[in-house]
């Protein structure tokens, strides 16, 4: 029996020469991630241990993103916490001003290459399946073993292979792709599993359209969403970093515990309703819902990619005077290639406000928060209740052509029948 | 290691770990400091009914969404002993494991349990009372029961130190 990516990855990575879905091995770190949030907790944790050792300073990374630039007193403490400890143990340390949104941040600085173990002590530590690595959230207590030890225990999780065909039509994008997913699977539905993304529609997406659906592969319950590298990863990493990498595929005869399909050719920009990300529906079935705030950013979609289709619905338009519009580039270097193709302009100039990259506006930390009877929508991965501020506001969730069309429109659009 | 407590109901499948613990309050990384913010998104006032031997009750696919163990770090330091429910996310189920919450997986005895029910686990046999009856439970995998049995994950790797 022939294995899968993950299982080969995993495999690679611990003293087993053979695993299999529910086997529990431990399983070594290439990268150990954590950020002002989960980091301040991972280093009580690991002076309990009775250490103060990490296991490879060149395998930890460090980044103030969450409550970045801090909102509070409470917030400049976990920061300056974060940023004290990664100098005394001599980590990398990224802080505002010169790193960004952790997950964009790593793939761009090139920590993170096919076949490598990513760990980080936040959800969205899926999206770096994105280029072929195996990728995995953890909490806290986790990263401190992490840090001292350089491994976790894994239980190895079975894998849905996702096929994805057709042709990628205009409004469509990655983030399309992954609600698709979620919702045939359900919000629990990938729970013990990984997803694997094979078949013909795979190469019409973009490495940024594929971080968009490793990303919210834990919406699914799914522990990562693996591209397996090919040209389009190649090209990503070509002069982006020094670390060797091989591309992991699935063996022929590999085992999956389902197999599903998404179908571009039926596939339009969808909406994620409130208040589970698997409430997907077509965009039109909500045209006309009016919204009141629009957020393009985040670990999922703050990508030059989502800048430029943003932009190009904006362009020579204006917000309208219902909707705030907060556009967040994920990083700094995002930020400013956006400023230099004149993105930064045309959104500013359409009304758009712009913030520094920083995850605030995603999870209700800080930076555009809801007040009840408010919605929003949003190309962020969340819209739980209360997610984004007031429990009595509600998050639509879509990509960044349905979101800066509807800032436009003021209400739920198809950005396929928005005449330009 | 067997577990004994009163049950508190907490209703609803998917209930992700926003709504247990919001965001907003995440800028706190002392367990003590966390136990008011327990439960705020949902009900606060289920935080009224924990009492030092907690058992909650949750439904499916219970702790979704974001890694914050704010979660089992606030429940922990507010007496819960531990959750029993049908299904749980991934990093949720794992938080609990290092923190030695058990997290049983036995629909039967959460249908069963009301508020007020008293509750005994038996992680090891599988067993799990529920005001007198008895109702079989997933069973606990040798790893999770190890760490259980250790006290989590810190002791777990106090050990490991030790024989280094």
């Amino acid at each position: 029996m022939g294995y899968t990516v993950a299982e080969k990855i995993l495999r690679a990575h611990s003293d087993t020469d053979h695993v299999e879905p529910g086997q529990v091995v431990m399983v070594r770190c290439d990268v150990v991630l954590a950020n002002d949030v989960t980091g301040p907790i991972a280093f009580r944790q690991m002076e309990k241990m009775g250490t103060d050792e990490v296991f490879d300073r060149s395998k930890v990374v460090m980044v103030a993103d969450h409550f970045a630039p801090a909102k509070d007193e409470r917030s400049a403490i976990l920061i300056k916490r974060l940023k004290e400890w990664s100098l005394a143990h001599g980590v990398a340390f990224y802080d505002q001003g010169r790193g960004g949104i952790e997950h964009t941040l790593l793939v761009q600085e090139g920590w993170v290459v096919p076949g490598s173990v990513i760990v980080g002590g936040d959800s969205h530590t899926c999206t770096h399946g994105a280029l072929g690595a195996f990728s995995s959230g953890l909490g806290s207590t986790d990263i401190a073993h992490c840090l001292v030890f350089g491994e976790f225990w894994e239980a190895v999780p079975g894998t849905i292979q996702v096929t994805v065909k057709g042709e990628k039509g205009r409004f469509v994008t990655g983030k399309d792709v992954i609600l698709a997913v979620i919702s045939q699977i359900g919000a629990g539905g990938g729970t013990d599993n990984v997803l694997e993304f094979v078949g013909p529609g795979v190469r019409a997406l973009s490495l940024d359209e594929r971080l968009a659906v490793s990303n919210l592969a834990v919406e699914s319950g799914s522990e990562t969403g693996i591209f397996p590298a090919d040209e389009v990863t190649a090209a990503y990493l070509d002069g982006r970093t020094e670390k060797k990498w091989d591309a992991v595929h699935s063996d022929p005869d590999a085992s999956y515990s389902r197999q599903i399909e998404v179908d571009f050719d039926r596939l339009e920009p969808l909406v994620a309703k409130p208040h589970n990300p698997e409430n997907v529906v077509p965009v039109s079935e909500v045209v006309g819902t009016p919204i009141h705030q629009v957020v393009v950013g985040n670990c999922s979609n703050g990508t030059m990619t989502d800048l430029r289709q943003a932009a190009q619905m904006v362009r020579g338009k204006h917000v309208h005077e219902r909707t705030r519009m907060i556009v967040v580039p994920a990083t700094q270097k995002i930020y400013r290639e956006a400023i230099a193709e004149g993105l930064i302009d045309i959104l500013v100039e359409a009304g758009a406000a712009i913030s520094t990259p920083t995850c605030g506006p995603c999870f209700g930390g800080h930076t555009g928060a809801l007040a009840p009877g408010e919605n929003s929508l949003a190309t962020t991965n969340r819209n739980f209740k209360g997610r984004a501020g007031s429990p009595e506001a509600s998050v639509y969730l879509g990509n960044a052509f349905v979101a800066a069309a509807t800032a436009v429109a003021g209400e739920i659009v198809n950005p396929a029948q928005v005449t330009s | 290691m067997i577990v004994s407590g009163k049950a508190v109901v907490v209703p609803g499948t998917n209930i992700d770990t926003d709504v247990l613990y919001p965001g907003i309050y995440l800028n706190i990384d002392d367990p003590d400091l966390m136990k008011p913010y327990l439960f705020e998104g949902l009900d606060p006032s289920l935080r009224d009914q924990l009492v030092s031997d907690t058992v909650l009750i949750v439904g499916a696919n219970f702790g979704m969404g974001s890694s914050r163990e704010h979660v089992p770090l606030a429940m922990k330091a507010s007496g819960v002993r531990c959750v029993i429910g049908s299904s749980f996310a991934r990093i949720f189920y794992r938080n609990c494991v290092n923190l030695a919450l058990p997290a049983i997986s036995c629909p039967e005895a959460a249908k069963a349990a009301k508020a007020g029910s008293e509750i005994s686990i038996d992680a090891v046999a599988g067993k799990v009372t529920v005001d007198g009856r008895e109702f079989v439970a997933a069973p606990v995998p040798p790893f999770m029961l190890e760490m259980l049995e250790r006290g989590g994950l810190i002791p777990w790797a106090q050990h490991k130190l030790a024989q280094s």
